[in-house]
């Protein structure tokens, strides 16, 4: 496919390896912020092929991992409700809640379904009128202009049986929460490509000075993944640290400011918790004061809320890079694919779902 | 999530007063809104995120990435070892 099939090319993949090669003479640890581009370091066996001084440490940008419990808990318990069609993209069935998962609560009974598109969320609340229907709104900066696009066509077309759970988190406030954090190990960013299709990357060359960490927007195929690679160590090695990008095709530095503007119109900055990290100030979006009447949290009553999570899963050192999934007792042993303890092993974007999937030879005895 | 996949404009018309295309990847064709790509037309590419185009692929640029990426691998066949 083309934009695709280009982007793997193996003699373009070697030259850029031969190159990373030549011009790395130091230990850097490089953070991927999005988990899809760890699936396609591991996926490639990119990671494998890297020079020894380079290690990939995998962020925390996989909005299924960081969805906090607390939300699931609330779907949980609005699918479960009688009145209520609840519709979700896909990825989010299989999360572990404190005691079940939505693909529990649809065995159950519950009336779930998944959604390719929130448009579709409302189309099913326009043709259900005698049920409550909730959307699952999460995501980073990439999906926030369709969900909020779904509310603001319930409100056009005045559709009062639509509401949404929204748990929209944001990219640069994690990013300034890994760099300050003590414990913070990462020398140099690659930005997800398409949280900055929407947004651009003109937030990012103050975070770049501020933290003197070079920052650079990348994209998703391999030859993508080591074009970023090559920059960031090249700004290592050279002491420089600022904002550039490499994925040129897709990613403008002002981004898309048609869905900007109406993701500001729908949704407004917010402390929001990230599972397994905790808060981050002003790191998310909740809906603004207009929209107000579309948040299923006031619609329906799920204040009290009792969470418990695993007590063998890291999730949360796994998320801020601390530790690697086979570090983890449980990896591979109770947490598989198909009995999953934490988030990041059921996305198609969790770090432990990729170690799963691509170095399954880790697995301790 | 945040997977976003190149597919070719192939109709673009009106639903729900949005402005709407059907988008072929490679074969497989879907609907995609083209709310937040207005200027969108038939035979581009729009970059596909959860049913939503959030940007058009830019061709000039594409090039460019990928003429600079083969002078590098044109080099590296002539330097040995």
């Amino acid at each position: 496919m083309k934009y695709l099939d280009e982007y793997r090319d193996p003699a373009k993949v070697k030259a850029l390896l031969k190159e990373i090669e030549s011009v790395v003479t130091k230990n850097w640890a490089i953070m991927e912020i999005c988990g899809g581009q760890t699936h396609a370091f591991l996926h490639h066996g990119l990671d494998a092929m890297l020079p020894p001084q380079i290690e990939l440490v995998h962020g925390p940008g996989c909005p299924v991992c960081v969805t906090p419990l607390e939300q699931i808990d609330r779907a949980l318990a609005i699918a479960s409700r009688p009145d209520v069609i609840f519709t979700s993209y896909g990825d989010m069935l299989r999360v572990p809640g404190s005691t079940k998962d939505l693909f529990t609560v649809r065995a159950q009974g519950g009336n779930v379904r998944t959604v390719y598109s929130p448009l579709e969320a409302v189309q099913i609340a326009e043709a259900n009128p005698d049920k409550q229907v909730v959307f699952f709104a999460i995501g980073f900066e990439t999906t926030a202009p369709a969900n909020a696009m779904a509310v603001l066509q319930a409100k056009n077309k005045n559709i009062k049986n639509f509401s949404v759970l929204v748990s929209h988190v944001r990219v640069p406030p994690a990013m300034e929460a890994i760099l300050g954090s003590k414990t913070n190990r990462v020398e140099a960013f690659l930005a997800a490509g398409h949280v900055c299709a929407v947004m651009g990357f003109h937030e990012y060359p103050p975070i770049a000075g501020k933290y003197n960490v070079p920052i650079v927007v990348t994209g998703f195929e391999p030859i993508d993944l080591l074009n970023g690679l090559l920059a960031a160590v090249k700004q290592l090695e050279g002491g420089q640290a600022f904002a550039e990008n490499q994925y040129q095709r897709a990613v403008k530095f002002d981004g898309n400011e048609s869905a900007q503007k109406t993701i500001q119109s729908v949704f407004q900055s917010t402390d929001r918790k990230w599972r397994g990290i905790g808060v981050i100030p002003q790191s998310g979006w909740g809906l603004s004061a207009e929209f107000q009447e579309f948040d299923a949290e006031k619609r329906f009553d799920v204040e009290n809320i009792f969470t418990q999570e695993s007590s063998l899963c890291i999730a949360g050192e796994i998320l801020q890079g601390l530790k690697k999934p086979p570090q983890c007792s449980a990896f591979g042993k109770q947490c598989t694919q198909q009995t999953p303890l934490g988030a990041p092993m059921v996305s198609a974007e969790g770090a432990c779902a990729a170690y799963y999937r691509y170095h399954r030879e880790e697995i301790k005895a | 999530m945040c997977l976003g996949i190149p597919g070719k404009i192939v109709e673009i018309y009106e639903k729900d007063s949005l402005k709407m295309a059907k988008v072929d990847f490679g074969g497989i064709a879907k609907e995609a809104c083209l709310a937040y790509t207005p200027e969108a037309e038939v035979g581009q590419y729009a970059l596909i995120h959860v049913g939503f185009a959030i940007t058009l692929m830019d061709e000039e640029e594409a090039q460019e990435t990928l003429r600079l990426l083969q002078e590098m691998a044109d080099l590296e066949d002539e330097i040995p070892g």
